[in-house]
């Protein structure tokens, strides 16, 4: 079954010195798919990304890339075919928004061929489907989280690989930006075809963005599919350890998790009237403020 | 995929985007040119403040260079200077001209470049500006190495300089065994370095106390760094070790850089983090132990140059072969003004050396503490 796909995985077990996070695990990521890992903090999802962008070597089992052992590729051929947004990566200090992304081109340069002009239009068409043009000549240290999050992204699409990892993209963002990005992702899976696999820590952006969901408790995969098919209120429960409730999303349809008020504490304020589409000035206001 | 590669310029010859068929053309505030020779086969990016920086750092070398054969206590005009150099005119001058001054000059740019494009190496591995081989503990490990073999064997020059060059070698691969975890990150090796070069300093102080008076001053000499009466044999050990580690430096330079946003995203993007990490550290440790060699443990020019040259041309990351540039400027210079600044009387170069490093460390850390990084 997972031979056709471009990435996938079997038999997995993937450890850190001799503490090992997952062991036995069969992953695929289907093609052109939006895939979103959730699960607990330290369920191994970073770990499995990790893994799948042959940053940690399998100690048992083997992450097949194109047909091949993700092992035997050269690194930079590797880089060619697949792209990885880490979690935290550092600007260098002084360095413009231009020239990080540029450096995305580093596994297309040659030893005599650092720059061309094709590497010169693959930024700017990177920078142009991230919306950052205009930054283009400015320091990234000037920058806010929500467009240096956008730089990052826009180096790893001048990479020009189809398939792209995103390790907690959203992290560090405020609700506003975390949208942008996942609105970006979104726009780069529909419009212009990318593989995407992301782990996130909302599961209800999750289920909104995710074509293929993939749920990880201790290391193994719990369920996969779509979000509206096995995002239920027992699978919650048992991936977080938590009760909830699922109802639909009023804006997409997509599954909306809420937490259950376990402690009984919060005094339960009924508001007569539809609340849905209710706006809340305040939370407007803070939303630039970060 | 819709971000597909533009064919490429068919010109021959010498051509520069930025024009109106470029589509971004300069980027503003860094102009940045892309020159294509060969019809394509080979282009790379030209920055025109970087380029203008160095021809300034090797235009202001050539000039320290000249001075440094002209004057002294027995002064050369320069039109003589330059016929000494093609072999004609007086006994006196050509002695001093070929003899004396040519080789200790050509010693201090070639120390000061190896000093420098090692501080690189080792300022970019750590992601630390006070990386370099005085704090990792090279120094004090090529230090101990060489006073051991004064005290120890009596030691001949050469002697001296492989005692350097081993203790050296040894300290750096401890310290990045000791820093290896998963990698080495860059403040462990900051850290472990400090740790190792203070238990290597406790080391040296006990043997020198240890010592007879004379050999405890020749070691203690020696420590300061200094250029006196260095000759051509030192000019081609120095040459040699140049000659085959620059190039291999040169060469990770964009992988070094690549690793300077992070080991996840250098990965990602296809750099072999650890074996380059590795090569660096070895390449420019041997660098640093061949410049140790010959003229003693030169302080704050690996800690200064890379620095300097990278305000300087306000480089994107460490620019290797500026910090060569600016090290053998800053070395020159530094001898030309140990040499005559108190007349008769030859100051070491590292005395000097020390004097401009503690003003720049003062600098740096004010900067710092001003941006609030510290």
């Amino acid at each position: 079954m997972p031979e056709s796909a471009r990435l996938w995985g079997e038999n997995l077990t993937l450890a850190y010195d001799h503490s090992v996070v997952s062991r036995d695990l069969g992953i695929t990521i289907p093609d052109n798919s939006f895939t979103v890992i959730v699960g607990p903090n330290a369920c191994g999802k970073s770990t499995l990304l990790r893994a799948l962008s042959r940053m940690l070597k399998p100690s048992h089992g083997a992450v097949h890339l194109d047909g091949r052992m993700i092992g035997s590729y050269p690194s930079k051929e590797v880089a060619r075919r697949l792209g990885l947004l880490p979690q935290s990566s550092i600007a260098p200090d002084g360095i413009t928004v231009a020239d990080l992304v540029a450096r995305g081109r580093y596994p297309h340069q040659k030893f005599l061929k650092q720059w061309s002009r094709t590497d010169e239009q693959v930024i700017t068409e990177a920078m142009d489907a991230t919306g950052i043009v205009d930054l283009a000549g400015r320091m990234v240290d000037e920058l806010s989280g929500g467009q240096r999050q956008r730089v990052w992204l826009a180096m790893v699409l001048a990479q020009q690989t189809p398939l792209l990892l995103l390790d907690e993209p959203t992290t560090y963002l405020d609700i506003a930006h975390q949208m942008d990005v996942l609105d970006l992702c979104a726009e780069l899976h529909q419009e212009r075809s990318y593989t995407l696999v992301a782990v996130l820590h909302d599961l209800n952006h999750a289920c909104r963005y995710a074509t293929h969901l993939i749920a990880m408790k201790d290391g193994q995969v719990v369920a996969e599919g779509s979000p509206s098919d096995i995002i239920t209120e027992e699978l919650v429960e048992e991936v977080f350890c938590m009760p909830v409730r699922v109802i639909p999303d009023p804006e997409t349809g997509t599954p909306l998790v809420v937490p259950v008020d376990r402690g009984g504490r919060i005094a339960r304020r009924d508001r007569p009237g539809p609340t849905l589409g209710h706006t809340d000035p305040d939370g407007a206001e803070q939303r630039r403020s970060a | 995929m819709t971000l597909t590669p533009a064919r490429t310029g068919t010109g021959s010859g010498t051509s520069t985007s930025g024009g109106a068929d470029a589509p971004v053309g300069r980027r503003p505030g860094h102009a940045t040119r892309t020159l294509s020779l060969a019809g394509g086969r080979i282009s790379f990016a030209v920055r025109p403040r970087v380029a203008a920086v160095y021809g300034g750092l090797i235009a202001a070398t050539a000039v320290v260079f000249a001075v440094s054969l002209a004057v002294g206590e027995y002064s050369i005009p320069l039109p003589r200077v330059l016929w000494a150099l093609a072999g004609q005119g007086e006994r006196l001058d050509l002695f001093f001209v070929r003899d004396v001054r040519l080789p200790r000059a050509w010693v201090a740019v070639l120390v000061g470049a190896a000093l420098g494009i090692a501080g690189g190496v080792f300022q970019s591995i750590s992601r630390n500006p006070l990386g370099s081989p005085d704090i990792i503990g090279f120094t004090g490990g090529a230090s101990t190495g060489a006073v051991a073999t004064i005290l120890v064997f009596g030691g001949s020059m050469l002697q001296v300089s492989l005692g350097a060059m081993a203790g050296g070698i040894a300290t750096a691969v401890l310290v990045y065994l000791l820093a290896f975890k998963q990698g080495v990150q860059g403040y462990r090796l900051v850290l472990v370095g400090i740790g190792i070069n203070a238990l290597l300093m406790a080391v040296r102080d006990y043997l020198i106390t240890r010592a007879e008076l004379t050999e405890a001053l020749t070691a203690h000499i020696w420590m300061i760094g200094s250029l006196n009466g260095r000759g051509w044999g030192e000019v081609i050990a120095v040459s040699i070790a140049a000659a085959v580690l620059m190039p291999l430096v040169l060469a990770l330079g964009p992988r070094l850089r690549m690793m300077e946003m992070g080991e996840q995203a250098a990965l990602a993007l296809g750099v072999p983090v650890q074996r380059t990490q590795i090569t660096a550290m070895l390449a420019a440790s041997a660098l640093t132990g061949a410049a140790i060699a010959v003229s003693g443990p030169i302080a704050f020019i690996a800690l200064a140059a890379p620095q300097l040259v990278r305000r300087l041309a306000r480089t994107q990351g460490t620019a290797l072969f500026g910090a060569a540039l600016m090290g053998a400027l800053l070395l020159a210079a530094a001898d030309l003004a140990a040499q005559h600044a108190l007349a008769p009387t030859q100051l070491p170069v590292g005395v000097v050396t020390a004097v401009i490093g503690g003003t720049y460390l003062v600098w740096v850390l004010y900067r710092e503490w001003r941006t609030g990084h510290a």
